[in-house]
């Protein structure tokens, strides 16, 4: 599926790629492409032969399926029965919803045009059942309709592959001379059985046919779609402030949530204003909830971004990204704890006034160089698997970027006695150390010098982490700088 | 004491109560600047640390009250640079009435500071002594020791100790005050506020 707004131009082969264990392999081609002659499943580099100027992009399947499954329920708009057929398929159940769009012939051109307004290309084809429809959209005319009776004849040209049949089989059968559908199916069933009695479904083609045929079978299980869950407010006279209403949503939303045994972790407010203007206020939330007191008191100082304009007349609160969220007894007599107690609702009501990423939660991560030594993440990240605590000692405060300090010392190689930071000069009275930590090759440029760290205390009994970088005669720069990082308790 | 010593945060940390539950810790910008922020390899505890650094004073007072209300939190840590006026009586005042009736271990780490109107119920000024002798190395610094000065309080009796901490037990030791000319006192501040 390629979006219109973005798709290069109809002349330029474009193939989509992705790896296979011998280098990329095309997943999917264009128009141009095609008639150059590369077909899906050749390696890259073999195509480029072909066709040197070969534009290839990496193809999305992830995003893909993801796609088709929001286009399944998109396509509940003709039919209430769709589901996904395979990576690039739908199947509609259109028994019973063809009239109201004046027949099968013009509900297919309604199709066809709904989706090329969305910027898709679409194959379609009407038939009796799921595997009549699947092959005449791949390889029949435009646009068939196929009735009933006409079953056999409409498939009887049609090549083999539209059986939905697996690649050895569909080479099996080309050996044997079996090319079209009407050709297999003039072949006695007791041979065909006999040859692919040991075979899975997509390698008996008698199987297949059946489904195709009508004898066998095969019935659209659609799958209901996620409820909306949405509290909105109609006003009958415009109003400027939506602050009176907004318990009221979330309360309505909350005893929705909970009826459906789901918490949301983001609202969506939306005002609609008289001039046909809309004004919107999101909202995420830590951990999923449906607490009504928790949510209302998130959109603090948050509704003064909403424009009111002349006044709006109908709020609507959007509960976005719900997730299961089961009922939680937290006492034995049945009172609740009041919800402000647990962490979650804390994260929400601090990234609520300064944003989300002002909280932020330090863990422990794999590396000697101190800076590597923590990783900051958000609040709420479990870390599981994070590594033990260091073996030395560390410091309790770390300066980021360290602070370069002036260093007086009686010998090159060894600690300094005198060392002066922020224009105060601090005399070295006790010192342990060096400590050397030598740089990650792996991930530090080049050039990057070792450090050796000592732990000073100074005359007053504070406790400082100093390091040198480099040592003398190292060839990586002059001579070795001196860094105050850190405060020990 | 001078603005940029840790000892501060290790007292403070070495009275934070057993347990496993998360620390919040709220910096203003200028704290984190000139001090430094929390080094989690170097927390002994092995608890989370919740961490925001504020630009503004009074949004970290407010940050440090909304933690007051969560009894998830094993305590809450403020640092605060300076004299800001956000920082009144009545700044204080709130957060102690609210660690008192949320049962919550508040602290607010003042540095370069005076000693002004405070409702803080125990207040302390905290300087680095030199170390006890390590047990293995005669030159290398030991377990620290901090000269505790509770100048202000409402439970107990105002007085100076020295405190030790005892880092393989985990303990703090109080041992009896003792005046050294080498601690200047009066050119700065930390204060200590402990609820209940």
């Amino acid at each position: 599926m390629e979006r219109q707004n973005d798709a290069p131009p109809d002349d330029l082969a474009v193939v989509l790629a992705t790896e296979g264990p011998h280098g990329p392999v095309i997943h999917a081609a264009n128009r141009a492409a095609r008639l150059a002659g590369i077909a899906a499943g050749a390696r890259v580099v073999d195509m480029r032969a072909i066709c040197p100027d070969l534009r290839v992009e990496y193809a999305d399947v992830q995003g893909d399926r993801q796609a088709l499954d929001r286009l399944r329920l998109w396509a509940r708009r003709w039919c209430p029965w769709t589901v996904v057929d395979g990576p690039d398929g739908l199947i509609l159940d259109t028994t019973g919803s063809d009239h109201l769009w004046g027949g099968e012939a013009l509900m297919l051109e309604e199709m066809e045009t709904r989706l090329s307004l969305l910027g898709l290309t679409a194959r379609l084809a009407v038939a009796p059942t799921w595997g009549a429809a699947w092959a005449l959209a791949r390889y029949g005319r435009v646009r068939t309709i196929c009735p009933p009776g006409q079953l056999a004849a409409a498939l009887a040209p049609l090549p083999v592959a539209g059986l939905r049949l697996d690649g050895e089989t569909r080479l099996l059968l080309q050996r044997l001379g079996l090319k079209t559908i009407g050709a297999l199916a003039a072949v006695p069933r007791l041979s065909l059985t006999r040859r692919f009695v040991r075979s899975a479904l997509p390698a008996k083609p008698l199987l297949r046919l059946d489904q195709a045929m009508a004898g066998l079978a095969e019935p659209v299980a659609s799958v209901e779609a996620p409820r909306r869950i949405r509290a909105e407010v109609r006003l009958a006279e415009p109003i400027q402030d939506p602050t009176h209403y907004l318990p009221a949503l979330c309360e309505d939303l909350c005893a929705q949530l909970a009826h459906a045994g789901l918490g949301c972790r983001k609202l969506h407010l939306t005002v609609y204003r008289t001039d046909g203007e809309v004004s919107m206020v999101d909202l995420a939330i830590a951990s999923g909830s449906r607490d009504a007191r928790h949510l209302h008191g998130l959109f603090k100082g948050k509704l003064d971004r909403i424009n009111p304009g002349f006044g709006f007349d109908l709020i609507s609160l959007d509960a976005g990204m719900v997730e299961p969220l089961g009922a939680r007894q937290t006492r034995l007599d049945g009172g609740g704890a009041a919800e402000d107690l647990h962490l979650p609702q804390l994260i929400d009501r601090l990234a609520a006034r300064f944003g989300a990423r002002v909280i932020k939660r330090p863990i422990l991560a794999a590396s000697h160089v101190p800076e590597r030594a923590e990783r900051w993440t958000d609040a709420l990240t479990d870390t599981d698997g994070a590594p033990g605590p260091p073996v030395r000692e560390r410091p309790l405060r770390l300066l980021t970027p360290p602070e370069e300090v002036r260093v007086l010392y009686a010998v090159p190689e060894g600690p300094p006695a005198q060392f002066v930071w922020r224009r105060q000069t601090h005399r070295i009275t006790r010192y342990e150390g060096p400590e050397r930590i030598a740089p990650e090759w792996w991930k530090d440029r080049p050039g990057t010098r070792l450090r050796d760290y000592f732990k000073v205390e100074d005359q007053t009994g504070r406790r400082f982490w100093l390091f040198r970088q480099g040592l003398q005669e190292d060839g990586r720069g002059g001579d070795p700088r001196w860094f105050l990082h850190g405060m020990f308790a | 004491m001078t603005a940029a010593d840790g000892g501060v945060a290790g007292f403070v940390l070495s009275l934070v109560p057993q347990g496993d539950a998360p620390i919040l810790w709220v910096q203003d910008c200028l704290s984190e600047r000139e001090a430094g922020r929390p080094y989690l390899p170097g927390l002994t505890t092995g608890r989370r640390v919740i961490h925001i650094t504020l630009s503004r004073v009074s949004d970290a007072l407010w940050a440090m009250e909304e933690g007051l209300r969560c009894a998830a939190l094993g305590a809450v840590i403020g640092e605060v640079w300076g004299d800001p006026p956000a920082l009144d009586f009545t700044a204080t005042q709130r957060l102690a009435i609210r660690a008192e009736s949320a049962g919550l271990p508040c602290w607010l780490l003042r540095r370069a500071a005076t000693p002004g109107l405070s409702a803080a119920r125990n207040r302390w000024r905290i300087a680095s002594l030199p170390s006890r002798a390590h047990p293995h190395d005669p030159q290398a610094p030991g377990d620290p020791r901090w000269q505790a000065d509770l100048f202000r309080s409402r439970q107990a009796r105002p007085g100076i100790w020295v405190a030790s901490h005892d880092r393989a037990a985990d303990r703090l030791d109080f041992s009896a005050a003792f005046r050294d000319g080498a601690v200047a006192e009066g050119d700065g501040a930390a204060e200590r506020r402990a609820a209940g």
